[in-house]
């Protein structure tokens, strides 16, 4: 039993080590000249483009649904022309942001982590390494970076639509026109509300695609390893998402909310 | 005087040297989490040399050329390359040295999201960092026309057989023209009409370039046409070595087995 556990503690300790390796080698090689532009652009339309229909139509029928819960107890407390304002708050602070990257960690971080990892079953990684190429560069580089700077855009897409389907669910019972509610949707908010949601999601962005890349890259040579790859990069974006998260919103309400 | 005794008999650069030992290996050990694989072996490669490794599955043959790479690091013995020990290459000397070696996988390896061109393409632009598009496709042209697969050019590595895709990944190695050539299994999974090809191919290399090559291969027609030298491998060791004829001839039992079915 002891040993299990020593063991277990043991290979945890050494998957954060190289982790840290990885994310060391990540870096330098942005900056090792060679930049793979095109790759990266490929990657920002796959990861971007692609998953924009997804993020959509899930932020627009939160947005939807938010209204319609919420308008019972708001009406109760008689404060009905306070809900573009409470939902504008709660979707760009929080749900917005939230739902997108745990949509993405769903599809890009497990299609990086099989994609990777297909490469490496099929000694594909190995074959670029070996040719003195630098698959690092080009495989895990434009997919870390696009991450970052995708979601992030996703998530404000996200916000935009999620608040268009709560206007589409307040017009059902009440009558407002389009622009005064995103006039109250808009001067409800603050900067303090936009910028701590944008810079999270570039974190976001980035726990996505160092997971999907790392678990792939890592992955052990055999056709299960894909899946498991897959998977397992699923379960710890998803994860740190939650715990970026936690974190992100301490640091905003010690700077922000005083 | 001392000058002109030096004139008289200039010493050769080393590349020049016939003899010249390209890859030396000496009680080369590789160990995984509870079983040695290589457990010594010892061998040098002469340039212009095709060696030949015979063995069974899982006697540790790509284990055996992976360390000559640098993917995988010996747990012991010495491993030099051009006279360089790879196992305390940096990053870069590793990348200098991978660029003289080319590296068939046993499996093709194609990058399977780009066409074969761009798989073609890829070690000029990466690697070779040629960035004038008519010489590459010159290149790549004249490569594929060599494994006879000029009309794949456009096609995804999905849409190619087995054989197909082991014939660009050979073409894919060859573009660069290395030095030292790595064969894992170049004609496993092909017909005899292409092995015969491909093994043709390879002494051309031969012939044309320079390369010393190691080939690791099953198929004993391949090691006929091909081997000036041939290493039998079992259980992690070098058991025998000698000409395609020699060994023809030995009492060995494992060595007999590789050469009963050709008579
Ligand atoms: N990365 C690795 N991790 C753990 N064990 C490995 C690794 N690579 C190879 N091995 C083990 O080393 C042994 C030799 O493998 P190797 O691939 O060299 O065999 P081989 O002689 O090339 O066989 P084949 O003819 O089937 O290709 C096998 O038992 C294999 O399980
Ligand atoms: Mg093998």
């Amino acid at each position: 039993m002891a040993e299990q556990a020593i063991t277990g503690w043991r290979k945890w300790a050494e998957d954060i080590g190289e982790q840290c390796v990885f994310f060391a080698r990540f870096f330098r090689n942005i900056f090792a000249g060679g930049f793979e532009w095109s790759e990266f652009v490929r990657q920002c339309y796959e990861i971007g483009y692609r998953s924009m229909m997804l993020v959509g139509i899930t932020s627009f029928i939160m947005g939807l649904v938010l209204i319609v819960q919420l308008r019972p107890s708001i009406v109760a407390l008689g404060a009905e022309s306070m809900l573009p304002k409470t939902l504008a708050v709660s979707f760009i602070r929080e749900i917005g942001p939230v739902i997108t990257a745990i949509i993405c960690a769903g599809k890009i971080a497990s299609s990086i982590g099989a994609e990777l990892g297909s490469m490496k079953v099929n000694e594909q990684i190995d074959a670029m390494e070996v040719s003195g190429a630098n698959p690092l560069q080009y495989l895990v580089v434009t997919r870390i970076l696009a991450t970052s700077l995708m979601v992030p855009l996703l998530a404000v897409i996200g916000d935009v639509i999620g608040l268009f389907g709560g206007f589409l669910a307040l017009n059902i019972t009440d009558s407002i026109s389009l622009p005064l509610y995103f006039h109250k949707c808009i001067a409800s908010l603050d900067f303090s509300d936009f910028l701590p949601a944008v810079v999270k999601t570039i974190f976001f962005g980035f726990a996505i695609g160092f997971v999907g890349c790392y678990k792939g890259y890592h992955s052990n040579k055999g056709t299960e390893s894909v899946g498991i790859a897959a998977n397992s990069a699923v379960v710890t974006a998803s994860l740190w998402i939650f715990v970026i998260d936690a974190i992100a919103v301490q640091i905003t309400s010690l700077l922000f909310y005083k | 005087m001392k000058a002109t005794n030096e004139n008289i008999s200039p010493k050769k650069p080393a590349s020049t040297q016939k003899d010249e030992v390209v890859i030396h290996a000496k009680g080369i050990k590789v160990g995984f989490v509870d079983n040695e694989v290589l457990k010594n072996i010892t061998f040098d490669l002469k340039r212009g040399e095709n060696m030949v490794v015979l063995g069974k599955s899982g006697s540790g043959k790509s284990v055996t050329i992976q360390c000559i790479v640098g993917l995988l690091k010996p747990d012991a013995g010495d491993l030099t390359v051009f006279g360089e020990n790879v196992a305390e290459m940096n990053d870069d000397e590793l990348k200098q040295l991978r660029m003289k070696i080319g590296f068939l996988f046993q499996s093709g390896a194609l990058y399977d999201s780009m066409t074969v061109r761009e798989n073609l393409e890829f070690p000029l632009t990466r690697v070779l960092k040629l960035n004038d598009q008519q010489e590459i496709d010159k290149r790549v042209e004249e490569v594929l026309d060599g494994v006879g697969l000029l009309d794949a050019i456009d096609k995804l590595p999905s849409d190619l057989s087995g054989g197909m895709r082991k014939r660009v990944g050979l073409a894919r190695t060859l573009i660069v023209k290395p030095e030292i050539m790595l064969y894992d299994e170049p004609t496993t999974g092909l017909d005899p009409i292409t092995s015969r090809e491909i093994s043709e191919l390879i002494l051309n290399m031969q012939k044309k370039y320079k390369t010393s090559s190691i080939i690791i291969t099953h198929d004993m027609e391949c090691a006929r046409i091909t081997a000036d030298r041939i290493v039998v491998m079992d259980d992690g060791e070098y058991i025998a070595e000698g000409s395609y004829k020699e060994l023809q001839k030995s009492d060995n039992k494992i060595v007999k087995s590789f050469f009963s079915e050709t008579i």
